[in-house]
């Protein structure tokens, strides 16, 4: 009876049929979701290796990681929570940066708030969404306000509009699709070819804007560093800066190794 | 044989219970650092948030215990045609994930909503205010009164409304004068469950309300906000939560209408069954 339950049990269990690919667990920001899943079948095509997603604010992954969630590898959205990873003992190695981001404001396309330009974002009465100071999309905004600013109140009359301290950045997109907030401060990236007709996009000028560095690394304890590697390599390799390019991320530039 | 297997059984599984439910919170308790309960409650940002949590819940269990009255009183007294879907619906809530709520919450009586464009029209918007955070924790939580006041008034014998009404007493006579003490411990049950619900609530709340502090920002979601950042405010702050809802259901056992269930008389018919 007990060998029964045992061969039963072996059955069940797809790792005991053959030796499937390995599976490599990332966490990473939320505004990575959708290159790292078109990298993510990229790279199992050319490897065979699979992956399996988390993405959230770097804040909550760091979070989750210092409470012991298993990964393979941690991608943030900024060098704070990878330095704060790699100061708790997260991450094994160095990390690199892969990519870099810009902040941009969008409006749903209806545009009820009226938002045309950056002035608009201080009227009163305008609806705005940004990332609580946690999250690096809210940080980022903060810095490129103050940018803005110039020594005038702009920035601080745009943060009295704030309506919503949302804790990941996607979530403000799809707020500011459904028509929710008149305005909100996301990635470049988020304004996707699917967005496109759903958000309408104003820049925040060079000079004011915000270079977000993505820096990525293995997870201290990874289960399938070999997997993890792989997928590494991939995104600093040609084809998948390529990528990334594709889907409006900068170029890592000389931080490359 | 089988009574000793049966004593096993319920051993085993309230060990098991216990330590399901009591380690996690007892683990709470041990990381809270030594003094900063009270220095933290200083906080005004913790203030804030628990100023609006005792407040929204206070007026969402208000709103919910005004209108689940008759609506339990109605399933419990009454059959009609669509009764089975209108109970499906009523309990849908507690099975239904709090972000799914919110999202539905989002689309029904957001700005561009099926009926918030309406309400738009009329120079009302929900969302990102204090009022979501009542619609979304009532939303969450009336189930729980319900459930509780449908089985008080359903408890209530059936011999003496019957009697009110030989004595030639007008229904809302006898619903006032009869039913309603009668249930009464029900109803408490189910208003402080349902109180319980609304301070906890989270998912419903960040989706459709957001997250800004001292407007929409309750103690859940400080929790939470804490929990990316500063892992030890985000224990003292969970503790304090837990405290409340802790006195709250205790709170709700010492209520003379709790202590109403243990006399023998009709009460205690009610009690029973609303457990």
């Amino acid at each position: 009876m007990k060998r029964w339950i045992l061969t039963a049990l072996l059955l069940a269990t797809p790792a005991a049929a053959n030796n499937p690919p390995a599976t490599a667990t990332i966490f990473a920001a939320a505004s990575l979701s959708d290159v790292f899943r078109e990298a993510g079948r990229q790279v199992t095509k050319r490897a065979g290796y699979t992956y399996r997603f988390h993405f959230a604010g770097s804040q909550q992954l760091a979070a989750q990681l210092e409470q012991g969630a298993p990964a393979d590898i941690f991608a943030a959205a900024d060098d704070r929570w990878m330095s704060y990873a790699n100061e708790h003992n997260l991450i094994d190695g160095t990390a690199h940066n892969f990519a870099r981001n810009r902040l941009v404001v969008i409006t749903p396309v209806s545009n009820p708030g009226r938002v045309d330009k950056l002035e608009d974002l201080a009227r009163s009465g305008v609806k705005v969404l940004m990332g609580t100071e946690g999250v690096p999309a809210g940080r980022y905004a903060r810095q490129a306000l103050s940018n803005l600013s110039k020594g005038t109140d702009f920035g601080r009359r745009v943060l009295s509009n704030v309506v919503s301290q949302e804790d990941n950045v996607k979530s403000i997109v799809t707020k500011v699709q459904l028509g929710e907030a008149d305005a909100g401060f996301v990635y470049v990236t988020d304004v996707s070819p699917s967005m496109r007709g759903r958000v309408r996009a104003i820049a925040i000028p060079e000079s004011s804007n915000v270079i977000a560095d993505y820096p990525i690394a293995l997870a201290h304890g990874a289960a399938n560093p070999e997997a993890a590697k792989a997928f590494m390599d991939y995104l600093l390799s040609t084809d998948g800066q390529a990528l990334l390019a594709r889907y409006g991320f900068l170029s890592a530039g000389n931080a490359t190794p | 044989m089988i009574r000793g297997a049966v004593q096993v059984a319920m051993v085993v599984a309230i060990a098991v219970l216990v330590l399901l439910l009591g380690l996690p919170l007892l683990a709470l308790l041990v990381r809270v650092p030594s003094g900063s309960l009270l220095s933290r409650l200083s906080d005004p940002v913790i203030q804030e948030a628990l100023r609006l949590s005792l407040f929204t819940s206070l007026v969402s269990t208000l709103i919910v215990v005004l209108l689940g009255t008759p609506v339990a009183y109605l399933l419990a007294t009454r059959t009609f045609p669509g009764k089975p879907i209108l109970e499906t619906v009523i309990d849908l809530p507690m099975v239904l994930p709090p972000t799914v709520a919110g999202l539905a919450l989002l689309l029904a009586f957001g700005r561009a909503g099926l009926a918030g464009r309406a309400l738009s029209a009329l120079g009302i918007t929900i969302p990102f205010t204090t009022a979501a955070v009542v619609v979304a924790q009532v939303f969450m939580s009336v189930p729980f009164f319900l459930t509780s006041a449908r089985a008080g008034f359903a408890g209530v014998p059936r011999s003496l409304t019957d009697a009110a009404a030989t004595l030639r007493a007008s229904e809302s006579y006898a619903f006032f004068r009869v039913v309603l003490p009668l249930s009464m411990p029900a109803l408490v049950a189910g208003a402080s469950m349902s109180c319980a619900r609304a301070l906890g609530e989270f998912g419903a709340t960040i989706t459709f309300a957001g997250n800004l502090p001292g407007i929409t920002q309750t103690m859940p979601l400080a929790v939470y906000v804490a929990f990316q950042t500063d892992l030890e405010a985000s224990i003292v702050l969970s503790v304090i939560l837990m405290l409340l809802s802790f006195l709250l259901l205790v709170g709700l056992r010492a209520t003379p209408a709790g202590l109403a269930g243990r006399r023998p008389t009709a009460p205690r018919l009610v009690s029973t069954i609303s457990r």
